[in-house]
């Protein structure tokens, strides 16, 4: 602490004294992020108001090898943003201006700050279209979604946060400001340093600014929902979908425990009988759509659907959508602990996947609900926990390793969009291996020698 | 209560648990939205809680101000994915931080004396002020007062609190309505009819609107005079034995097995009026009664929709364009939305413009407007340019403090609306269908 201490005056020159917490009351509120079981103490906050400010902290805590722990407003699903004990935590929520929409050249540059809705609203107000739309986008930032490489429900059609990135401003441990990338379509000078920083959690620099690729507005959308007793008739649904060459927007699913928990919670007529549910939209041009949701309907009832509705007009749409919006809000009702994790296979091995989940919460005698995006494989199984049961806690422990071994024996990967930070740390090196461990190792030397950035996320 | 009780220790573990720090309460906290510091957001103030409970961190100042800094709007309620009970853990750290004693002051200590626990405490005490400013009112005092400059010389606190005096109507609510009033048409229901502390004085008439469409839709509406106050102001204030005292004199005077429900037209007093049984859990006297209670009480539009609308038939009353403000504590406390807008619909030649940020506090939030005026200011200028931007001439609401607040609005931003409960312009409408009819109530 002492060396901060020392430090705390120059940080409040730096970015004004009001902009710098050490206070318990004003610090507790900041010692933990969006993942459930962890918290730790900083040693302090200190909101970076412009890019200068970001690079004078960095500067700071560089020469004092003090650890930085980069937030932007801390809905992170694996302590990427956690604090570190004695570190400074420091936070872009206050740059949050949208810069530019560039209309001509559809393209976005915000301060990282910025929330993911304003994003999107942003590009909407003209007509444009940001679609990652992680679950907590009406208050995460897009500087953390590029670090986190954020997903979301349309990732199937759509893509992730990566495909969207096409520049970004960014700050080294040095103080060094750092432009990544451009506005043109096709760039092939040099490494692709900005795809680098996607998903780098905190660990390579601190992204001040993104430039990210919007498109045009899908003119249409149609919206079904399908039932069915066994979950291998909702799993080859999907692929008779997809091998149909159509490629919906939406492939959204849920299993037994979460139909229960959902119909608990809104009473909407959910069959509670039924092994899976799958919620699916297509969109696009009117025609294209209403020719795809009729093929998709009828794909379902050739796999053997219990019922498939079409919605007939939006208000039917969002009720339909309701049952898969309300999921994990139904499910973080049942326990105090809600732990929700991201294992994710490829799209032929979601069937077996899901039944080991299944058989994993039978063998450790816990509640675990799956939900996910069976269009791209990432699933959500969700344990229903107390964090004060310690014995529960162990057998959920040894679960989640069991189900991640399995998702990787599948071809599968420990995270699909939350990210590895604290959380999924211990599992990173039976995923990449030594080799890859190494490389990125040294990759992250190169970048930050002092390792004062997010020490200890990620890999050590 | 002893010194050393802790509300924090004994709050059930479990509420403050279910908060998953997820941070969809964020965007919806209008004090985390001003500062953009977490500690004033609801999963901030969550987590100092629970540090408290955990014994990491000691009551100290910050910790009460903070939960005083907090509007207690309940908006964070709407949003939570895991059904956090924040009203629960609030209550519990205001009545913390008053054991506590760590917000006492010689002023602070005789300003809640003489209003919580002295004026609200028997209603009586508070007639006689009101008719006190009603004389001051009358007399033309406060208008020679207010232009001679002489009010200049007050602090700028008390200055503020005598721009917001409301002006006290004639009759006070035992004045305008009888102990039963009759229901008009065949008799379907029994109902009681709570008018209210501040709602008994200052919008009488919207109580006797509120009796007479519940007349008028085939209601027996018993208003007994001298009701005393239900206790809300005191349990969002720290003060639970007191909150615990008026809920049992309020039961006693309304024992609930003789109404088919019971009404209040006020949505922050419903919103704590529906909890008695949570209040009076340890109370083997009380606790059957308030059970059946807690099940009766009905905010008026949730009542009116439940038993239908008596239609009102269309009249040529030139077309009013309206817009609604939700009460917090009847939006987020007690899930009352669409209802409110239904009534004001079933209207003839009424048209409803919905308010952008309809459900974002005024900043009335009972006493906040007095107890933290600059936040509470920020909150008053956001809503009155929201209602600017309806064209709406009317601003209907269903909450006696959130009327206060927006006629002070009103008045300090010129915007010419007319402030009102939806209940008001039902009736209204109800009489001039009679009297084109020529009949009279």
């Amino acid at each position: 602490m002492s060396s901060l201490e020392n430090l705390l005056g120059k940080l409040r020159q730096a970015v004004g004294t009001d902009q710098v917490l050490t206070a318990l009351e004003d610090l507790i509120p900041y010692s933990f992020d969006g993942t459930a079981a962890l918290r730790q103490m900083p040693g302090c906050v200190v909101f970076a108001q412009t890019t200068d400010q970001v690079a004078a902290v960095l500067k700071l805590a560089n020469e004092t090898k003090t650890p930085v722990v980069t937030r932007g407003t801390g809905t992170g699903l694996s302590g990427g943003s956690l604090p570190i004990p004695d570190s400074i935590v420091l936070c872009t929520a206050k740059m949050d201006r949208v810069l530019e929409v560039d209309q001509k050249n559809l393209t976005l540059l915000a301060e990282a700050g910025t929330t993911t809705q304003a994003v999107a609203d942003a590009a909407g107000a003209v007509n444009l279209f940001y679609p990652p739309d992680p679950g907590s986008m009406k208050i995460s930032t897009i500087g953390g979604n590029v670090a986190e490489n954020s997903g979301g429900l349309r990732g199937l059609k759509y893509g992730v946060t990566r495909n969207y990135v096409m520049g970004m401003e960014a700050v080294l441990p040095q103080g060094e400001v750092m432009w990544l990338g451009n506005k043109c379509v096709k760039d092939v000078a040099g490494f692709s340093l900005k795809d680098l920083f996607v998903g780098s959690e905190g660990t390579l620099g601190v992204i001040t600014r993104v430039l990210l690729k919007l498109i045009p507005k899908p003119a249409a959308k149609r919206t079904m929902l399908a039932t069915y007793n066994r979950m291998d008739q909702a799993a080859e649904t999907i692929s008779a979908i997809i091998a149909a060459q159509i490629i919906p927007c939406t492939l959204e699913f849920l299993d037994r425990t979460t139909i229960g928990c959902v119909e608990d919670y809104v009473h909407i007529g959910l069959p509670l009988d039924c092994e899976a549910l799958l919620l699916m939209e297509t969109d696009g041009h009117p025609a294209v759509v209403a020719e795809e949701a009729e093929r998709m309907v009828k794909i379902c009832r050739e796999h053997g659907c219990r019922e498939v509705r079409i919605a007939k007009d939006e208000d039917e749409a969002n009720q339909l959508a309701s049952a898969r919006r309300t999921a994990f809000s139904a499910l973080a009702r049942v326990g105090p602990t809600t732990i929700l994790e991201d294992a994710t296979v490829p799209r032929s091995e979601l069937a077996p996947m899901i039944r080991f989940i299944q058989s994993v919460a039978v063998n450790y005698k816990l509640r675990i609900g799956t939900f996910g995006h069976m269009g791209d494989g990432n699933l959500h199984p969700t344990f229903l926990t107390d964090e004060r049961n310690h014995a529960e806690m162990e057998r959920v422990e040894k679960a989640m390793k069991e189900i991640f071994s399995e998702a990787l024996r599948l071809g599968g990967t420990i995270t699909g969009e939350h990210g590895v930070g604290v959380a999924k740390k211990r599992f990173l090196p039976q995923a990449l291996g030594e080799t890859s461990i190494r490389v990125m190792r040294e990759l992250r030397r190169a970048l930050d020698p002092n390792g004062i950035l997010n020490p200890g996320k990620m890999f050590d | 209560m002893s010194a050393s009780h802790s509300f924090l220790k004994d709050l059930d573990y479990s509420v403050v648990q279910q908060c998953m720090h997820c941070g969809l309460c964020l965007p919806t906290c209008p004090t985390y939205t001003a500062t953009h510091l977490e500690r004033n957001s609801p999963r901030g103030r969550i987590s100092l809680v629970r540090a408290i409970a955990d014994g990491r961190l000691d009551v100290a100042r910050p910790f009460g101000e903070e939960m005083y800094f907090c509007l207690g709007c309940l908006a964070c309620m709407s949003a939570c994915p895991a059904g956090v009970n924040y009203a629960d853990i609030f209550e519990h750290a205001r009545a913390e931080a008053e054991a506590s004693g760590v917000l006492k002051s010689p002023k602070r200590n005789f300003i809640r004396w003489l209003t919580v626990k002295w004026l609200f405490m028997d209603l009586r005490r508070l007639r006689l002020l009101a008719r006190m400013i009603r004389l001051y009112q009358w007399l033309g005092l406060q208008t020679l007062l207010r232009s001679s400059g002489v009010l200049r010389l007050l602090p700028e606190r008390l200055r503020g609190l005598e721009a917001m005096t409301p002006t006290i109507p004639p009759k006070f609510s035992a004045e305008l309505i009888a102990p039963v009033t009759p229901a008009i048409g065949p008799k379907r229901y029994r109902v009681a009819m709570l008018v209210g502390c501040a709602q008994d004085i200052i919008f009488s008439e919207i109580n006797r609107d509120t009796v007479e469409v519940l007349a008028r839709n085939g209601c027996e509406v018993v208003t007994p005079p001298n009701q005393c106050c239900c206790g809300s102001l005191h349990a969002h204030n720290g003060e639970w034995a007191l909150a615990q005292k008026l809920a049992r004199q309020t039961i006693d005077q309304f024992p609930p097995s003789e109404f088919d429900a019971i009404i209040s037209n006020a949505g922050g007093c419903g919103s704590h009026l529906k909890h008695y049984a949570k209040l009076l859990a340890d109370d083997p006297a009380y606790i059957e009664r308030a059970h059946q209670w807690d099940a009766k009480l009905k905010d008026v539009h949730e009542w009116l929709i439940q038993i239908g609308i008596r239609p009102v038939p269309a009249d040529h009353a030139p077309p009013q364009v309206v817009t609604y403000h939700e009460s917090c504590h009847l939006s987020h406390g007690q899930k009352i939305t669409a209802q409110p807008r239904q009534l004001l619909q079933a209207i003839p030649n009424l048209t409803l413009v919905e308010l952008p940020e309809s459900n974002w506090c005024c900043g009335s939030a009972g006493i906040y407007n007095i107890t933290q005026p600059e936040m509470a200011n920020k909150l008053l200028e956001r809503k009155m340019r929201n209602i600017k931007s309806t064209g709406a001439v009317i601003v209907a609401n269903g909450n006696s403090g959130c009327l206060l607040q927006l006629i002070n609005g009103a008045r300090l931003h010129n915007v010419p609306v007319r402030v009102t409960h939806p209940v008001t312009l039902l009736a209204e409408a109800y009489r001039r269908a009679d009297q084109k009819k020529g009949s009279v109530l």
